[in-house]
């Protein structure tokens, strides 16, 4: 069982912040398929929110068909978003953590590498993208 | 059950001798949802209430709950629940002797609910209510209230006087309980940081009139600030936009807009609306207006 933190400052919706919270749960391995979501009620009434704002994300995971309502039980989990790519994060983490202090070695500073980062990361992906899709 | 409506005015007015305390009110809640009723001091949000629940008598128009006008109508009013500002409760009473009374007064009452609930928040029941906390005897009116098991909660202000502890574990109380029942409720207050997170319908009162009325998403949907270039009162906006607020400097216009369609003018850049931008313009613009027409009856 997890529980939600939402992020008072931050402008993205509620409902969206807790999507991306079961999301970022899944594919850190936090929470796998067969978990069951908090109840609405509860999560309504500890982080005193709308309780519509609590169904809106568990009905938008079921369409992204992470997840299942059974009736009188409560929301589960039913997808993962982990998948194979789990077992090799480790691994690609220490490559890029030896990338990063080369690039901190030819002295680059952190928004240069996280812009560095960005632009080759759209320039990779949506040029693949546009491959695939021609 | 979405689409059914909860509350309902038209045209509805309050005159306390030659003011409006309420004037052309025209709304409607729908049922299921939880309504913020928001507004300065002295708006109209008591009166509103008042006539929802029919302990006041309109000089203009009609107020319906569920269809029905409330007023020395049984049936109806045994559906509404309501926690009048500041909590009013006999104070020499006990809570557990409050919820017995609640028993004689109501047809339909679930006193297990209400001592469950105050069990829970560990409310000592045996004591004078005037003697508890203001936060614990917000949550005593609040347990009377949802022990008569209403489809239409009303609630006046019930956090304004608590301290921010008290507040939240209010909040905490009424949508974990609104979360088990499908209770449709309207909580007015004067602050809406309180709210944000509990509404999904949200009605902006000032000088005793409807400035803006509608489900959360949509008015988010519909309203965008615009940065351009400066602009003159009746120049062109882009998209056909109504313009609910503008600032200037000397040449940039920052403009919050009602439009339906996102604006694709290259001039313009568009930026999303918090739920306190959109009350604020919107009091804001209506406070401009009132500034020039006095709101007294000039017959």
């Amino acid at each position: 069982m997890i529980e939600f933190v939402l992020d008072g400052r931050s402008r993205v919706a509620t409902y969206m912040q807790m999507v991306l919270q079961v999301k970022q749960a899944l594919r850190v391995g936090l929470l796998r398929p067969g978990d069951q979501l908090p109840r609405v009620r509860a999560v309504a009434q500890s982080l005193a929110i709308n309780p519509n704002t609590v169904l809106k994300a568990y009905r938008e995971l079921e369409m992204e068909g992470l997840a299942e309502g059974r009736p009188g039980v409560g929301t589960f989990l039913v997808g993962t978003l982990a998948g194979p790519s789990l077992a090799n994060q480790a691994e690609l983490r220490e490559d890029l953590v030896s990338w990063l202090r080369k690039a901190e070695a030819a002295g680059l500073a952190r928004e240069d590498v996280a812009a560095l980062i960005d632009t080759t990361l759209r320039a990779t992906f949506d040029g693949q993208a546009r491959q695939d899709n021609p | 059950m979405m689409d059914k409506t909860a509350l309902e005015t038209s045209g509805l007015g309050k005159r306390y001798g030659r003011t409006w305390a309420l004037r052309d009110c025209s709304l409607h809640v729908p049922a299921g949802r939880i309504a913020a009723l928001v507004g300065p001091n002295g708006a109209g949000k008591t009166t509103l209430l008042q006539l929802a629940v029919g302990l006041l008598r309109p000089d203009a128009g009609s107020v319906r709950v569920f269809g029905e006008d409330p007023r020395d109508n049984i049936a109806t009013l045994a559906e509404i629940g309501f926690v009048a500002q500041d909590t009013p409760l006999y104070p020499d009473f006990t809570a557990a002797e409050l919820i017995t009374m609640g028993g004689k007064l109501n047809r339909r009452w679930d006193a297990p609910l209400a001592h469950d609930r105050l069990a829970q928040l560990g409310i000592p029941p045996a004591k004078p209510v005037g003697k508890l906390s203001g936060g614990q005897r917000a949550q005593v009116a609040l347990a009377l209230a949802l022990a008569k098991r209403p489809r239409l909660l009303l609630l006046d202000e019930p956090i304004a006087s608590l301290d921010p502890l008290a507040r939240r574990e209010f909040m905490q109380a009424l949508m974990g309980a609104v979360g088990e029942s499908d209770t449709t409720v309207l909580l007015s207050s004067h602050l809406l940081a309180d709210l944000e997170r509990a509404c999904d319908y949200l009605i902006v009162l000032q000088t005793a009139e409807v400035q803006l009325a509608g489900a959360v998403d949509d008015l988010l949907a519909e309203h965008r600030t615009l940065v351009g270039p400066r602009t003159e009162p009746g120049d062109a906006i882009p998209g056909g936009a109504t313009i609910v607020r503008a600032s200037h400097t000397d040449r940039q216009s920052t403009l919050l807009v009602r439009a339906a369609d996102p604006i694709d003018d290259p001039m313009w850049t568009e930026h999303d609306v918090t739920l306190e931008d959109l009350v604020l313009a919107y009091l804001s613009a209506a406070g401009a207006r009132t500034a020039r027409t006095p709101s007294e009856v000039t017959a």
